[in-house]
C-alpha cells in the first residue's frame, strides 16, 4: 500500500490525550415546529486503534452526532454547541475551509447506502482520485489513479486495475461499500466513521465488510466509530459501546458491560430483540413497545419513561449519566433503578429483555 | 450506438410521414377557399378555374395529390400557390437568418438560464434566490410581441442604440451583430426564466442525494461539490428542454420574434404562409420544423448517454 508521505497518521495530542474527544456536544435544528434537539450533551473519547459503537433506534441522534464531528450538519438552520477535538485541535470552531482539510484526510466517513453514496456519473476511480487530489493537488492524475487502483485492490476488489475505471452501477452493493472504504482510506485518516455501513447489504456481504473494517482497524490502528442499530454487528467488532436514546447517551461501557451486565432498560430492550441460537426459540421476538419519542417534544424526566415497564416516581427527574456500579467507573448509565433491582428485573424467561415475547 | 441511430432514423421517417399526412389532411378537409379559385384570380371564369384544377392536379384523388405534393417538396420544385416562388429555395434562403437568431439566442438563454438557476439553488431561500425568482417569473410572463415592441421603442427609437429591424448577413459582422442583439434578447428572455427555474429545482433535489454528502465528507470545497457533483447531475432536464426548444425555434418556431424584428427567416416565412393559407408553404415548413424537432430529440438521447453512464442507448430506445 503506497502512502502519501505528506499525510502521516495523526499522532495523539500533546499530553497523551485521546485521539478524538467529543465533549458535551449539542446539535439543534430550527424547524417549522420549533427547535429540534437532535443531540443533547453527548461526550465520548476515542483512542487510536479503538472501535467505538454507537447504537440506538432511528432518530436517536447517532448519525447526527457522527456527521457533526466533521461538520456536515453545519447550516444556517443548525445550532452546534460543545466541543470536538481531534488530537487536541478544536473542530467545531474551525472555518469551513479548515474543516475541508480535515474531512477525508484525517477523519473519513462512509455511509449507510453504498448504492446511492457514489456519484453515478463518474467512474469509481475518478471519485477516489478526486478525494486524493482534493487534499494534495501536487499528486498528478496518473499516479493518483494508480493509487486508486491499489486501494481498491487493498479492500478486496478483484481485478482492481480494470475495475477502477468502472462506473458505480457496474459494482455490486458490497463492492461499492468496499470502494467507499477505499476512498475513505486514500489519505490514511486516523479516524474512520462508519454510519450504518452494513445496513443496506446482504447478510453475507455484511460480514465481509465488517471483517474488512476490523482488519483495517487492527492492521493500521484506524480508530473507528461504528454507528449501527444492529447489536449483532456491535458484538462482532466493538471495543466500547454507547447506547443513545432521544439525543442522549443512556448507557456506555465496554462490549462485555453492555452485553453481559446492561444497566439501562432500553439496552435490555435492544438486547432482548436479538435472535439467539443458544436459547429456546421464542414464539415471537420481543420488542420495545411504543415508538421513539419526538425530539421536538421529549418526555419530562427520563426520556425512556413512557416506554419503560419499570418506571417509578423518581423517573420524573432527569437521570444523569453516572457510574452506578461499584468498581466500574467506565460503565455509566442513566437509570434511577438500583443496580441490584435491575439485575432482577432484566431476566425474563432466562434472557435479557424488557417484556415477555407476545 | 449504430443500431440506436438506425432505429432512430426509421422512427424519424415515420414521424415525418405522420406529420405530413396530418398537415395535408387538415388543409384539405378545412380549406378556406378553393386553391384553384385563388390561383386563377378573383374574376376568373369557371373555365379558367377548371383549367387551373387540371393543371395543378386539384381534381385528382387525395393520395395522388399528397404524393405529388411530397414529390415536389423533396425535389425542390414546390412553388407557392399565391406568389409562384419556389418554396424550398425561400426556406433555404431563410436558414442563415433563422440560424443566426436561434444560435445566438440559445447561447444567451443557456448561459443565463444555467447561471441564474445555479445562483438561485446555492443561495436557496436567500435574497439572491428571491430576486432571481422574481426576475425569472417576469421573464416567463412577458409576451414576446410586447417585449419586442418595448425593446424596439426604447433602444432603437428613443436612444437609437441599435439599428432598426431587419437582418444583415454574416458577411458584415458588425451590422449582423448589432441588428441581432435585440432579437436575441427577445427570444432568450422567456427561456432564461424557464431554464433557471427548472435547474434550480433540479439542483435542490440533487443536493439531498447521498453522493453529495459523500463529496462533502471527502473534503471537497463547496464550489467543487456544487459544480462537479450537483450541477453535473442536474443537467438532464435542461438538456431535455433544450433539445425540444432549440429544435422548435430553429425549425421556424421563432415566428413572433422574426415577425416583430422583420428578420427574413423561416419563422417569418411561416407567418406569411399561415396568413395567406398557402398550402404548399405550410406543408413544407411543417415538415422542415418537424425534421429539426426529431433531429434534436435524437441528439438529446445521445447526450443523455454521455451525461449519465447508466443510460445505454441500445436499451433506452427499446
Amino acid at each position: 500500500m503506497s502512502a502519501t508521505p505528506e499525510t502521516a497518521p495523526v499522532t495523539p495530542g500533546a499530553g497523551g490525550g485521546p485521539l478524538l474527544a467529543v465533549d458535551d456536544l449539542r446539535v439543534g435544528f430550527a424547524t417549522e415546529d420549533g427547535r429540534l434537539q437532535a443531540v443533547d450533551g453527548v461526550s465520548f473519547e476515542l483512542e487510536a486503534g479503538e472501535v467505538l459503537a454507537i447504537v440506538g433506534e432511528s432518530g436517536s441522534g447517532k448519525s447526527v452526532t457522527a456527521q457533526t464531528i466533521i461538520g456536515l450538519t453545519r447550516s444556517p438552520n443548525s445550532h452546534i454547541e460543545g466541543s470536538v477535538r481531534l488530537s487536541g485541535e478544536e473542530l467545531t470552531t474551525q472555518s469551513e475551509s479548515d474543516l475541508q482539510s480535515v474531512r477525508g484526510s484525517k477523519i473519513a466517513m462512509i455511509f449507510q447506502d453504498p448504492m446511492t453514496s457514489l456519484n453515478p456519473v463518474y467512474t469509481v476511480g475518478r471519485q477516489i482520485v478526486e478525494a486524493i487530489r482534493a487534499h494534495d493537488s501536487s499528486i498528478d492524475r496518473k499516479s493518483a489513479h494508480a493509487q486508486a487502483a491499489e486501494l481498491l485492490g487493498a479492500v478486496g476488489i478483484p481485478d482492481a486495475e480494470r475495475r477502477v475505471d468502472d462506473y458505480p452501477h457496474e459494482f455490486s452493493g458490497g463492492m461499492r461499500q468496499r470502494a467507499m472504504i477505499a476512498m475513505g482510506l486514500a489519505l490514511e485518516p486516523s479516524v474512520l466513521i462508519a454510519d450504518e455501513p452494513t445496513t443496506a447489504l446482504d447478510v453475507t456481504i455484511q460480514a465481509q465488510i465488517l471483517h474488512l473494517i476490523q482488519d483495517l482497524n487492527r492492521s493500521r490502528g484506524l480508530a473507528t466509530i461504528l454507528i449501527t442499530h444492529d447489536l449483532g454487528v456491535v458484538a462482532e467488532v466493538a471495543d466500547r459501546v454507547l447506547v443513545m436514546y432521544g439525543g442522549k447517551v443512556v448507557e456506555e461501557g465496554t462490549l462485555d458491560d453492555i452485553f453481559y451486565d446492561p444497566q439501562h432498560p432500553y439496552t435490555w430492550g435492544l438486547l432482548g430483540s436479538l435472535t439467539r441460537l443458544d436459547q429456546p426459540r421464542p414464539h415471537r421476538l420481543p420488542q420495545i413497545s411504543g415508538a421513539p419519542p419526538s425530539l421536538l417534544n421529549l418526555p419530562k424526566g427520563c426520556a425512556f419513561r413512557p416506554r419503560c415497564p419499570h418506571e417509578f416516581a423518581k423517573c420524573a427527574e432527569v437521570p444523569g449519566l453516572e457510574a452506578r456500579l461499584p468498581g466500574e467507573p467506565g460503565h455509566r448509565d442513566r437509570c434511577w433503578l438500583p443496580p441490584e433491582q435491575k439485575r432482577k428485573l432484566r431476566e425474563i424467561g432466562g434472557r435479557i429483555g424488557l417484556e415477555e415475547p407476545a | 450506438m449504430a443500431r440506436f441511430l438506425v432505429r432512430r432514423l426509421i422512427g424519424a421517417i415515420a414521424v415525418l410521414f405522420a406529420i405530413s399526412v396530418l398537415v395535408f389532411l387538415i388543409f384539405n378537409v378545412v380549406p378556406a377557399t378553393n386553391p384553384a379559385q385563388r390561383i386563377a384570380g378573383k374574376n376568373a371564369t369557371p373555365q379558367l378555374i377548371k383549367n387551373v384544377e387540371e393543371e395543378w392536379g386539384f381534381n385528382k384523388s387525395l393520395p395522388a395529390q399528397y404524393w405529388t405534393q411530397m414529390k415536389l417538396i423533396f425535389t425542390g420544385k414546390v412553388v407557392s400557390y399565391n406568389s409562384h416562388i419556389n418554396i424550398d429555395k425561400r426556406i433555404l434562403e431563410g436558414i442563415p437568418a433563422t440560424a443566426s437568431l436561434c444560435i445566438g439566442a440559445a447561447i444567451i438563454w443557456l448561459s443565463f438560464g444555467i447561471l441564474f438557476g445555479y445562483l438561485s439553488a446555492i443561495r436557496a431561500g436567500g435574497l439572491t434566490d428571491r430576486v432571481l425568482t422574481v426576475v425569472a417569473l417576469i421573464g416567463i410572463s412577458m409576451p414576446v410581441f410586447w417585449l419586442a415592441s418595448i425593446l424596439l421603442y426604447y433602444f432603437t427609437y428613443k436612444i437609437e442604440l441599435f439599428p432598426p429591424s431587419g437582418y444583415k448577413p454574416l458577411s458584415e459582422p458588425r451590422e449582423w451583430f448589432s441588428h441581432l442583439i435585440l432579437p436575441w434578447i427577445t427570444l432568450a428572455v422567456l427561456f432564461v426564466g424557464f431554464y433557471s427555474r427548472v435547474l434550480r429545482s433540479s439542483m435542490l433535489d440533487v443536493m439531498n442525494e447521498d453522493y453529495v454528502r459523500t463529496a462533502r465528507a471527502k473534503g471537497l470545497s463547496s464550489r467543487r461539490v456544487m459544480t462537479r457533483h450537483v450541477l453535473r447531475n442536474s443537467l438532464i432536464p435542461i438538456v431535455t428542454l433544450f433539445g425540444l426548444d432549440f429544435g422548435a425555434v430553429i425549425g421556424g418556431g421563432a415566428i413572433v420574434t422574426e415577425y416583430m424584428f422583420n428578420i427574413e427567416g423561416v419563422g417569418l416565412f411561416t407567418a406569411e404562409a399561415l396568413k395567406q393559407q398557402d398550402f404548399p408553404s405550410i406543408m413544407a415548413v411543417a415538415i422542415f420544423g418537424a425534421f429539426f424537432i426529431v433531429l434534436f430529440n435524437t441528439l438529446v438521447d445521445v447526450a443523455y448517454a454521455y451525461l449519465d453512464p447508466r443510460i445505454r442507448l441500445g436499451t433506452a430506445a427499446a
